[in-house]
């Protein structure tokens, strides 16, 4: 009871609290302005599919289902068909006919990726894809697979744009986290590393 | 119907005029204050504020008004009718007449910082702040419900205790300066302002102003983690509206009463003169009001018997003690 009532009236406490505030009042703020600030990506982030196309226009999925088979979170429905010689889909015999993704499911792991032998499903570093319905968070081939004059036969990063067009104007990120120096793996690991400085210190 | 505008009548009209310019300036006083508070309060949590409507945010205050006006305007069935109408009218009401007693700057002739020059203005004003009491615990009273009761409550029981206290210390003032009216108050302080002699009763009246106006970290009466938003949680719209008008006035008022008493109203710092009253007025009222929201995002809210200890234990026996010194002092140099 004493030691609270001591605690209780300690008035250097009390002002010592109120300078940290006042102090934090003139520190550089780390909000990024997101809608219209994009925070960069990192090189290889995992988001939204594509399916890619070879540069014939041919598109690059088989049908083989192996990505299918790997997703852990059983997000990808695929449905093989036979090319036919007067309409040839894809290179191989088969093509798929339905190829579903269902980013509700998807964790992002990039499993199927490593699977997929031909390199057809890749992540982009899309991430904005939020919807009011369950429904058209399934993807289905008519938006996942790129269509045939958008850099085809590189890999999103490797394109000229860089980043696919709806990702929309990444502008420079204007923030005490330096998203260029130490910038190696992701920048959950950049964050990590500014804030253990920070508190070393 | 004889006139108009006879020299009797004409008193009249200019007593409504300064009311009507008066009303518009407080509500967009108390408009621009909730701004800044969300803005310091953002700054001093490494955020920008609200920066989203107009130009660094300043339409703000204007879309907020907008949003409670178009709100739907609920009562819930247990409620007293009324009375549940009534209460936010009474907050509202009691808030804004304050300002008729209040002067903004040396009144000179024809009256003109001022409404009314009452010659017991701090009475005035404490009466009225007592009686805004009633719209809090009436509207929690009214409501039906259990969280707004306890909150109306608690507002009955910390007003009354911290009442004691804030009045004691406005007591040292007022022996000091010899008079009860607010120009007379100011006037006394053109060599010293109060807060110097009367320190000990300035911290005193600034933190029980905190608590009368029910700001954190003694907003027991609202404290949204265990009273849901205390005696307002029933009131939406408009009416949630008035409370929150009247509870950011009450600030601007006691931010008013402590610039006038303690830190020399509208006298200048440093005999810079050619600045005017009306000015030093505002800018040691906007002082006060940036310590409010400071306070705010600094100190976590008390614990309830710690507030009633505190009020009752430790600042009521100051005040007093220091009332006691003050009049003994003056006695004793005459």
């Amino acid at each position: 009871m004493v030691n609270g009532r001591k605690k209780l009236y300690n008035v250097g406490a009390l002002l010592r609290g109120m300078a940290v505030t006042f102090r934090f009042m003139f520190r550089r703020k780390p909000t990024i302005q997101y809608p219209s600030v994009k925070k960069k990506h990192a090189p290889r982030f995992h988001g939204l599919h594509e399916l890619r196309r070879y540069g014939d226009g041919k598109e690059r999925c088989i049908g083989c289902e192996l990505c299918s088979s790997v997703c852990p979170a059983n997000a990808i429905t695929v449905i093989g068909a036979e090319n036919s010689p007067e309409d040839r889909r894809s290179p191989g015999e088969r093509y798929a006919a339905r190829y579903e993704i269902d980013e509700l499911r998807c964790i992002f792991c990039g499993m199927c990726e490593e699977a997929c032998p031909t390199d057809a499903i890749v992540l982009t570093p899309r991430f904005e894809m939020s919807d009011y319905r369950r429904g058209s968070l399934i993807y289905a081939k008519d938006r996942l697979l790129v269509p045939p004059d958008a850099g085809v036969g590189m890999a999103p990063d490797d394109r000229p744009g860089g980043i696919p067009a709806d990702l929309g104007r990444v502008a420079e990120v204007k923030s005490n986290v330096d998203t260029d120096v130490g910038y190696d793996a992701t920048w959950r690991g950049t964050v990590l590393k500014t804030q253990t400085k920070g508190l070393a210190e | 119907m004889t006139s108009w505008w006879t020299p009797q009548a004409s008193i009249w009209w200019v007593v409504l005029i300064k009311c009507a310019v008066l009303l518009f300036v407080v509500i967009t006083t108390f408009a621009y204050a909730m701004l800044f508070e969300r803005k310091i309060m953002g700054w001093m949590q490494i955020r920008p504020g609200p920066n989203r409507v107009g130009p660094w945010g300043l339409l703000q205050p204007a879309v907020d008004a907008l949003k409670l006006i178009l709100k739907e305007d609920l009562k819930p069935k247990t409620a007293d009718p009324l009375i549940y109408w009534l209460a936010p009218f009474i907050s509202l009401v009691t808030a804004f007449a304050v300002y008729a007693v209040i002067p903004f700057a040396q009144p000179g002739p024809g009256n003109v910082w001022a409404v009314g020059d009452v010659n017991a203005g701090i009475l005035v004003i404490l009466a009225l702040t007592s009686i805004g009491v009633y719209g809090i615990s009436l509207g929690g009273w009214a409501s039906g419900s259990k969280y707004p009761l306890l909150g109306s409550v608690r507002s009955t029981a910390q007003l009354i205790s911290y009442e004691l206290a804030m009045a004691m210390s406005l007591i040292g003032v007022l022996i000091l300066a010899g008079t009860t009216s607010l120009v007379g108050i100011v006037n006394g302080q053109v060599k010293l302002w109060y807060f110097i002699p009367q320190f000990v009763g300035f911290v005193i009246y600034v933190i029980t102003a905190v608590a009368e106006t029910n700001r954190a970290p003694f907003d027991l009466v609202e404290a949204d983690a265990e009273l849901v938003g205390g005696f307002n949680t029933e009131y939406s719209g408009l009416r949630f509206g008035l409370f929150f008008i009247a509870e950011y006035i009450n600030m601007l008022t006691v931010a008013c009463i402590a610039t006038l008493l303690f830190l020399g109203g509208w006298n200048a710092i440093g005999g810079l003169t050619m600045i005017p009253g009306i000015v030093w007025f505002l800018v040691k009222v906007a002082f006060f009001m940036f310590v409010y929201i400071w306070l705010r995002a600094t100190f976590p809210r008390i614990r309830y018997d710690r507030l009633m200890a505190f009020g009752w234990k430790v600042l009521l026996p100051v005040a007093t003690l220091n009332l006691v010194v003050t009049a003994l002092v003056v006695a004793v140099r005459g």
